[in-house]
């Protein structure tokens, strides 16, 4: 590690011109990554994004490391299959709400599942950007759009609960209008072991402008945010308001009459129940928790693979291809 | 009075319910005959639902082997032998034995119960009126194997099971074999078992002695057939397939990877290579065919050597992945164990009608080098020089198989290790200006790996830059690369041997064209033609995507082109588009191998047409 140059953000940047819309959240979730790879100790051509199609998947294209722009949907299947043959490499799945909760939805909670020690960042716009604005997999109920003119039927992902049915190791949420929260979230998902899933609120200025304002909004975010940090009470708006547990029912109380921050809830991320249930704050009688939910220490599946095929030489020995050739019942002919 | 009447060649059905071990005593006669020095060829034929139900005409199975003193090219057409275990068996598989062939029954099987199942009128029982001409044994093997099982300590349900081996030990009595090669895998089989062991070992020998106590039985005996010296194994289509692919590796230094998604009648293929993990082989049961795909192409991305394994419908969905790998130029083994088709099909019949797919089946202008496999054992070198191809090359490639080859076996002279060739991916290593898309003059371009500092770059299905490999959209430039990827692909032909011809003059009235398993029963069609005087000759193609370079010249030397294909006229319609010559297809879609005969019959025709 002697002789190190020190890289900054702007080593990252690629050559290519970013053609994101203008105002696009998508800008600053790129500007947090590439200022914060340079922190995480990782050389750059050990870094490789891999992403599908939509707005977000032209990530690596801006990145000045390794990457491959796929097919839409498949990045978690193709980084799976990356990881499992260099397992050394830092891997970064780009997605979207379309691309990896909808044609992609199934490589996604086998990824989690499986626990492939790679970071999913899921760009959460709520609409389908690339194809010009219809709803996604995640728009709310009733939304109106090009392709659904009447309102959407049909009832949305609620993309941390998924991540957590399919028993992924690290879930958390961030929003791109929140820089340092999100460069803290990005860095803690590398140093996490197995599949760290991130949910990134984005907005979409020409498609869905606004629909996470409750929580980049100055004078909204104190009462909708829940900032959730490791030992610490659940409290939010300035202080004033918290969450108790009553059993297992969540209470919004304040912290004004007469609740004290020891009757609150305190985050725990190693307890997955609670996890669920934060994840289940999901609409507006519950403000929205940012953070970490959700993190466990389980064996990743690149490690278990190279184990086994460690077992097996220990118990065969190292395949020999004539051996292998002859098979178990050869005869000469003369 | 025993006598011993010497063959050059057998053919037996072994045929029974799904669940009577017919597979399993069709390949043990397989691997004795085989290590007695016989050439042989099989053919396994089963239903696709795992029980389907009992006694049954839909729940047969059966196992052909064809084997001799001389040169086996296929399972054999009508066979001398038929084992028919129930009612059901006989019924579906007398039609197409040879007349005054040999049948051993087992009347238990004729019981009320299963004459009805197997669609018999009432009353009707086909031992009571035995077609003359035929030697039957009614042999009483469920009531002689309960016999040979009152000394095992066995419950009553399971004594029954060993029937298939009362069975295989009377047919090693009449072919004069000993039960040696059998006794040692049931030794292997049950090591856990010792119970069932017995069982077996007992019905085995039973079924072997009651052949001794028949006073008035010919035994056979087939001399040792003149093979080439060297040292043989038996092997199947998907052993081999496999075993390509882990050789090709080797050979290149790369790691094996193999993601794939379970389907008949691949599977065989990943179970193989997920047994080889002290062979460094990383294999990948993926969520679906597309996952399986992009893994194997994400493990190209970072170096290794991705590889994965489909049926007809699996294919289809792998279909943009491969477009894709294409794009990207990165090396890709696509294997298609074809089954009948379209949609689910017939899974566990086979077909060639995946050809146009392989060729063509893909959005936009999508080259793709396909190799085709002609025999279970050239499994492996379709796998190996496909790998080659990839390697070299850097573009995925399909290799096609099919039902037949992937569960048929015949005797391999399997190369050393030492004597594969040596096969050299272009890995990019230095450091310096990199251009992802720069190329060599086959327009080939540098592989560079993850982890390699210095080289990073971006790769994508977007169409891209000439050298570069930024995002494009220019006219020109997208023009150009499509011409340049077409290119690359129609220069992997310059690899090619020369083509030659199987047998058969330089210049004929008629050239039999082939192509993937048809291979066998073209040459004893072929061969029994020329014997008969006519003017005929024979060639196999193994590249079908980029045809030979010499192919052209080699086709004007016929007058008429035969091609015969288990589809509806695929590889026809590329040959007529490509030579305009006169080629006519001999078509055959009903799951199963094309009989020598009706090829012959074919060439035939079309000599007397010409004339």
């Amino acid at each position: 590690m002697e002789n190190e140059v020190k890289l900054t953000a702007k080593d990252f940047s690629s050559d290519q011109e970013v053609k994101w819309c203008p105002g696009c959240g998508d800008y600053s979730i790129l500007k947090q990554m590439q200022s914060v790879v340079p922190e995480l100790g990782i050389e750059r051509e050990n870094i490789v994004f891999i992403s599908g199609i939509g707005c977000s998947s032209r990530f690596p294209y801006y990145m000045n490391t390794y990457g491959m722009h796929s097919i839409h949907g498949r990045a978690p299947a193709i980084a799976s299959g990356l990881k499992a043959t260099n397992p050394d490499l830092s891997i970064w799945v780009i997605t979207g709400d379309g691309d990896g909760l909808s044609i992609g939805g199934n490589h996604l909670i086998h990824l989690l599942r499986r626990n492939v020690d790679l970071n999913v960042l899921l760009f959460n716009n709520q609409i389908y950007g690339l194809t010009k604005g219809q709803y996604s997999p995640t728009s709310e109920e009733g939304k109106r759009t090009k392709s659904s003119p009447l309102g959407s039927l049909d009832h949305p992902f609620n993309p941390l609960a998924l991540a957590l049915g399919a028993d992924a190791t690290f879930v958390a949420r961030s929003i791109d209008r929140d820089p340092k929260h999100l460069r803290d979230i990005l860095a803690k998902s590398h140093l996490h072991k197995g599949t760290s899933f991130i949910e990134v609120y984005q907005n979409c200025n020409v498609f869905n402008d606004g629909t996470f304002l409750n929580f980049s909004d100055k004078k909204l975010k104190d009462q909708h945010i829940i900032h959730l940090e490791e030992g610490q009470p659940l409290i939010f708006n300035q202080g004033k308001q918290g969450i108790r547990l009553n059993g297992l029912k969540p209470e919004v109380v304040s912290l004004e009459e007469g609740f004290s921050a020891n009757e609150l809830w305190i985050h725990d991320s190693s307890d997955a129940t609670k996890a669920y249930i934060l994840s289940r704050f999901f609409d507006d009688t519950m403000p929205r928790p940012f953070g970490i939910f959700y993190q466990e220490d389980r064996s990743s599946y690149e490690e278990q693979m190279i184990a086994q095929l460690e077992r097996a030489k220990e118990h065969m020995g190292e395949g020999d291809l004539d051996d292998l050739l002859r098979g178990s019942r050869s005869w000469t002919v003369d | 009075m025993k006598e011993t009447q010497a063959l050059r060649k057998v053919t037996i059905h072994f045929a029974g319910d799904s669940g009577d071990g017919i597979q399993l005593a069709g390949s043990q006669f397989a691997n004795t005959v085989a290590l007695a020095g016989n050439d042989l060829s099989t053919f396994p034929d089963f239903p696709a639902e795992i029980r389907a139900p009992i006694g049954t005409v839909s729940g047969v199975s059966g196992f052909q082997i064809n084997f001799g003193s001389e040169e086996i090219h296929t399972p054999g057409g009508r066979p001398d032998v038929l084992v028919a275990m129930n009612a059901a068996a006989y019924r579906k598989n007398f039609a197409s034995l040879k007349p005054a062939g040999v049948i051993i029954v087992d009347p238990a099987g004729f019981d009320k119960k299963n004459l009805r199942l197997a669609g018999y009128d009432d009353e009707e029982n086909p031992l009571d009126n035995k077609p003359a001409d035929y030697q039957f044994y009614e042999i009483e093997v469920t009531r002689l194997n309960r016999d040979a099982m009152k000394d095992v300590d066995i419950p009553p349900r399971d004594r029954d099971r060993s029937r298939n081996m009362f069975v295989l030990g009377f047919i090693y009595f009449l072919y004069n074999r000993n039960l040696e090669v059998t006794l040692n895998f049931l030794e292997d089989k049950f090591k856990t078992k010792p119970t069932v062991l017995e069982a077996n070992r007992k019905a085995l020998q039973a079924g072997y002695n009651y052949g001794d106590t028949i006073e008035a039985i010919t035994r056979y005996r087939i001399e040792k057939a003149k093979l080439p010296a060297g040292e043989y194994r038996n092997v199947t289509g998907n052993q081999a397939l496999a075993m390509g692919l882990i050789a090709a590796a080797k050979k290149s230094g790369l790691e094996l990877f193999y993601g794939s998604y379970p389907i008949t009648p691949a599977s065989d293929i990943l179970h193989e290579l997920a047994a080889r993990k002290n062979y460094g082989v990383k294999t990948f049961q993926a969520e679906d065919e597309i996952a399986a795909i992009s893994s194997a192409i994400g493990a190209s991305f970072g170096g290794a050597i991705g590889t994965t394994g489909t049926s007809g419908p699996g294919m289809a969905l792998k279909t943009e992945a491969l477009g894709l790998a294409m794009m990207l130029e990165l090396p890709l083994i696509v294997v298609n164990v074809q089954r009948g088709g379209p949609s689910t099909g017939l899974p566990t019949k086979t077909e060639q009608s995946d050809l146009m797919q392989a060729v063509y089946g893909r959005n936009g202008e999508t080259p793709i080098p396909v190799i085709a496999a002609s025999s279970p054992s050239d499994c492996f070198w379709a796998a190996y020089e496909a790998t080659r191809i990839a390697l070299e090359h850097m573009t995925p490639v399909i290799v096609l198989s099919d039902g037949y080859l992937a569960n048929s076996s015949e005797p391999w002279l399997f190369p050393k290790a030492a004597d594969l060739a040596e096969i050299k991916p272009p890995f990019r290593k230095e450091t310096g200006t990199y251009l992802p898309y720069g190329r060599d003059e086959r327009e080939v371009r540098e592989w560079a790996i993850p982890g390699t500092p210095g080289l990073e770059h971006r790769l994508g299905g977007l169409e891209k830059e000439d050298k570069t490999g930024n995002v494009s959209y220019d006219p020109e430039n997208h023009e150009l690369m499509v011409k340049t990827r077409a290119r690359k692909v129609a220069l992997v032909a310059k690899d090619y041997p020369k083509t030659e011809l199987i047998q058969g003059p330089d210049k004929a009235e008629v050239l039999v064209l082939g192509w993937g398993n048809t291979l066998g029963a073209i040459k004893v069609a072929v061969g029994e033609a020329i014997n008969q005087g006519l003017s005929v000759a024979q060639l196999h193609l193994r590249y079908i995507n980029p045809l030979p370079d010499d192919l052209g010249e080699l086709l004007s030397n016929y007058k008429r082109i035969l091609i015969p294909e288990l589809n509806d006229g695929q590889l026809v319609r590329i040959i007529r588009d490509k030579y305009l010559v006169q080629a006519d297809v001999l078509d055959k879609i009903q799951g199963k191998p094309f009989l020598a005969e009706e090829i012959l019959e074919a060439i035939k025709k079309m000599v007397n047409y010409g004339e």
